[in-house]
């Protein structure tokens, strides 16, 4: 196990409510972005004299922008129903991690400049100067928040936490506190066209690996185009599944399922990003930057459909604000949906027939999923709500015999989150990571027991990495996570391929590996 | 009149301005904030149909609330059902002649104002034994307990202790609604009846600067009044629209 210079925590058999202890992660907080990774964004590089004012007038623009921001800070009658329900706040103890103690970090500020009470009363309603203590505060524990939105569920408004540490982080951006993480990330992708950097030669290079290897592997020439005029799919993925395990065995997989259906499909160079971390700062115009590059990329390679692959925000993005953010999509075939989930696509395969499964493939394995937040409580797939939940465990359930589902207050809409969302998968935060990833963890070891679960399928790439990263402090293996198309691949007898009984075996050196 | 009529008539006026104008403000305000982006909490709903029964069970059974905690909700949603039924019952010292309906149900009624307290005190009690309720709570929130507490305590005084002139009260507001000064008849000075009006006054006057707009901002959450079809519609903000010349 890793050395740490913080306590693990215990897992319980069922995630309790633990009693509050004030200040228990007041020290963390991520690497502050320095002037090179905050003027690409534009931004300022650091805090100006004026910079309460500043602040301030920020929260003013905002306020006039987003409805959610105004309603929600005016509406929290501090019931105290999301106080339990923050991963953040199950694994610190810190009050500052309940949803709403979070949201009055702001909502104590935006009270004494906004509104009457809290002009004439401040100590009454309880609002309070914007001072550097305070901007400390905001720093340390909006980024604790991974916006998973699960508060949002139990709240009687629907106020949705997400949206407050969003708005802060972009205030605190636009005064030269931008996160180092994040915003480093997105000039990557401004520059590069994609969050890991890697250019063209050597997106070309792995793509070419990866076919190399399944036709060595199966026989069969499967195809990983790049930037291909006149392909009908364009598929946008996040970039660890170019290189990383377990996210490239996915893509293999979607490969696999396009080569089956016998679509013509490339990835764009240009739009070789399916994150988009303009979405955790809170930024739309930088979310709207980013977005773009998918719509050029798409007439660019004049395709008719978009596909994203496995990504949780990335799906948010896509799903909830793509239209909007890049749209009308005229251009584009109308028979689909714009965009669309490589899981959608997959599994109308599965209805349709046309992949030869091969379930016992996946036999060394006894299955259970992880509901990413984003997909779970900010999006859909197919037509009917909480299409979200069936279609992947549809898909598994289609390519493998062992599946079973964690317990139901930890799952769906309810699901928790990895504990590395909303742009804090970073090791500068490892604390709060492993912390966070207590109450999934609990519920994991609880099927691992109960039902001899082995291995975790996920379809977000930072859930994926999150996981294979925090899975050890609990003494458990980094290679129990699998994407779902990896799944998808073992099962999938692709047509023509050599039909020797080693080829069976493929899955276990795949999760191995 | 008398000093405590005349106090009163100015205090009505005044409480009932400042809570329909600062209502209607904090309403406006809300329409004209655009909201740029599709943040329902899915799953949601996919038509607008959907919606409007969404919000319905939010506003009538408060759905969130009981599956986050049975205990708030418990007494979160007696206070308020109570609330509603009592104000209701209230339409007979505003009618003349009253509606049926309130006739009816007034006798039965009356008991609600013991579920109201019943309902406050249990809330009261969570956000003073709970330490997670008490560490979010700001004095404001105990005095709104208090206030509401105070409003039902006073009440239930004079329906059931101390019975007051409710002929006289009744006279007094009807003439204050059709600004009717000749005739109006003095406010009876039972301490209950004049508590409950002073603290219902307070109630108007801080309902639009407080918390209590959760009443109108539950009706704008975007994560629960929005409809899921962002692939299907484009929606689009108009300072965002600005962004795309
Ligand atoms: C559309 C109408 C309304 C809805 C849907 C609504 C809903 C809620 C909900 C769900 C809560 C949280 C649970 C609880 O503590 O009870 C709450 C709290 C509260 N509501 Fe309302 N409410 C409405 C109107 C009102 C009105 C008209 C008043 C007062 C005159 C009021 C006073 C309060 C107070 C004081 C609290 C906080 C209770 C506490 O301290 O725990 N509400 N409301
Ligand atoms: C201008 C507004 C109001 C007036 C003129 C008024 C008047 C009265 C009167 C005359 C009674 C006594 C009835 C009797 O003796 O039979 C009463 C009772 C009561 N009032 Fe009010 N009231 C007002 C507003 C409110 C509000 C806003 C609330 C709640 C927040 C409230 C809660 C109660 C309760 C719980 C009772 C006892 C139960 C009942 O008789 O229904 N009142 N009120
Ligand atoms: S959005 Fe998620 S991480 Fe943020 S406060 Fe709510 S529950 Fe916690
Ligand atoms: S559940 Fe909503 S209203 Fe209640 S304390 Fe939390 S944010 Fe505030």
């Amino acid at each position: 196990m890793a050395k740490t210079d913080f306590d693990i925590p215990q897992l319980e058999e069922y995630t309790e409510t633990p009693a509050l202890e004030v200040g228990t992660m007041a020290h963390s907080k991520p690497f502050v972005a320095k002037v090179q990774f905050q003027e690409p964004l534009g931004y300022p590089g650091e805090l100006p004299e004026d910079w309460q004012k500043q602040a301030i007038d920020a929260m003013g623009d905002l306020l006039g922008k987003y409805r959610s921001l105004q309603v929600y800070l005016d509406s929290c009658v501090k019931c105290g129903a999301c106080t339990d329900k923050c991963h953040y706040y199950l694994g610190t103890k810190d009050p500052k991690n309940m949803p709403v103690g979070r949201q009055d970090l702001l909502r104590k500020v935006y009270r004494r400049y906004f509104t009457f009470a809290g002009k004439y009363f401040p100590a009454l309603v309880g609002a309070k100067d914007l001072t550097k203590d305070v901007l400390d505060d905001w720093y340390s524990y909006f980024h604790q928040c991974s916006q998973c939105r699960r508060c949002s569920v139990f709240c009687p408004y629907g106020i949705d936490t997400a949206e407050i540490s969003m708005a802060a982080r972009e205030i605190m951006a636009r005064i030269g506190v931008g996160q180092k993480y994040c915003n480093e990330i997105i000039g990557k992708v401004f520059k590069i066209g994609n969050n890991l950097g890697l250019p063209e030669a050597a997106l070309a290079d792995t793509l070419e690996g990866l076919e190399e290897d399944v036709e060595d592997e199966t026989g069969v020439a499967v195809k990983y185009p790049l930037d291909q005029k006149g392909a009908d799919i364009l598929l946008v993925t996040p970039s660890a599944d170019f290189f990383a395990e377990p996210h490239v065995d996915g893509l293999i997989g979607y490969g696999k399922v396009f080569h089956e259906a016998g679509v013509s499909w490339t990835l764009s160079s240009k739009a070789s990003e399916a994150a988009n971390f303009g979405m955790f700062i809170g930024s739309y115009e930088n979310m709207r930057r980013i977005s773009m590059r998918i719509r050029e990329a798409a007439l660019e390679l004049g395709v008719k459909r978009i596909i994203f692959g496995e990504c949780g925000h990335a799906w948010r993005v896509a799903y909830s604000f793509l239209n909007t953010l890049a749209g009308p999509f005229d251009f584009l075939d109308p028979k689909y949906p714009v965009p669309q989930h490589i899981l959608e696509f997959t599994w109308e395969e599965i209805q349709k027939g046309t992949l030869n499964i091969d379930k016992s493939a996946n036999d060394d394995m006894v299955l259970t999923y992880h509901d990413s937040c984003n997909v779970a409580r900010a999006s859909r797939m197919g037509t009917e709500p909480g299409g979200q939940f069936m279609i992947p465990r549809n898909v598994i359930k289609a390519v493998c015999n062992n599946f079973v589902d964690m317990a139901p207050e930890t799952i769906h809409e309810n699901t928790f989150c990895c504990g590395g969302g909303g742009g804090l998968l970073t090791d500068d935060l490892m604390e709060l990571r492993v912390k966070g990833a207590k109450p999934r963890m609990e519920a994991l070891s609880h099927v691992i027991e109960e039902h001899g679960v082995t291995n975790m399928a996920a379809m977000c790439a930072i859930c994926k990495s999150q996981f294979t990263k925090v899975l050890p402090y609990y003494g458990m293996s980094m290679d129990m996570i699998v994407s779902v198309h990896q799944l998808v691949s073992n099962a999938i007898v692709l047509t023509g391929q050599h039909t020797d009984e080693d080829q069976v075996s493929t899955g276990d050196e795949q999760v191995a590996a | 009149m008398s000093f405590l009529t005349i106090t009163f008539a100015v205090l009505f006026y005044s409480a009932t301005i400042l809570l329909i104008v600062g209502l209607a403000r904090r309403i406006r305000m809300y329409v004209k904030t655009p909201a740029p982006l599709k943040i329902p909490t899915t799953p949601a709903p996919t038509t607008s149909g959907g919606v409007v029964l969404r919000m319905f069970r939010e506003v009538v059974f408060f759905e969130s609330l009981f599956k986050a905690t049975k205990w708030t909700w418990l007494f979160g949603w007696v206070f308020h059902m109570a609330l509603f039924a009592v104000l209701f019952r209230h339409l007979r010292y505003f009618q003349e002649p009253v509606w049926e309906p309130v006739i009816w149900v007034s006798p039965l009624f009356k008991y609600l104002a013991f579920a109201m307290i019943i309902g406050l005190l249990g809330l009261w009690a969570r956000r003073i034994f709970v330490d997670r309720v008490r560490y979010i709570s700001a004095p404001s929130d105990h005095l709104m307990l208090a206030l509401l507490l105070g409003i039902g305590v006073s009440g239930a005084m004079t329906t059931f202790v101390a019975h007051t002139d409710v002929v006289a009260v009744k006279s007094f507001f009807r003439h204050l609604m059709m600004f009717d000064f000749s005739t109006m008849p003095n406010l009876p000075e039972d301490p209950f009846m004049v508590a409950h009006l002073a603290l219902v006054a307070a109630l108007m006057i801080i309902f639009p600067i407080s918390k209590l707009l959760h009443a109108p901002g539950v009706f704008f959450s975007p994560t629960r009044n929005q409809v899921d079809n962002p692939r299907e519609q484009r929606h689009i903000a108009g300072w965002a629209r600005k962004l795309e010349q």
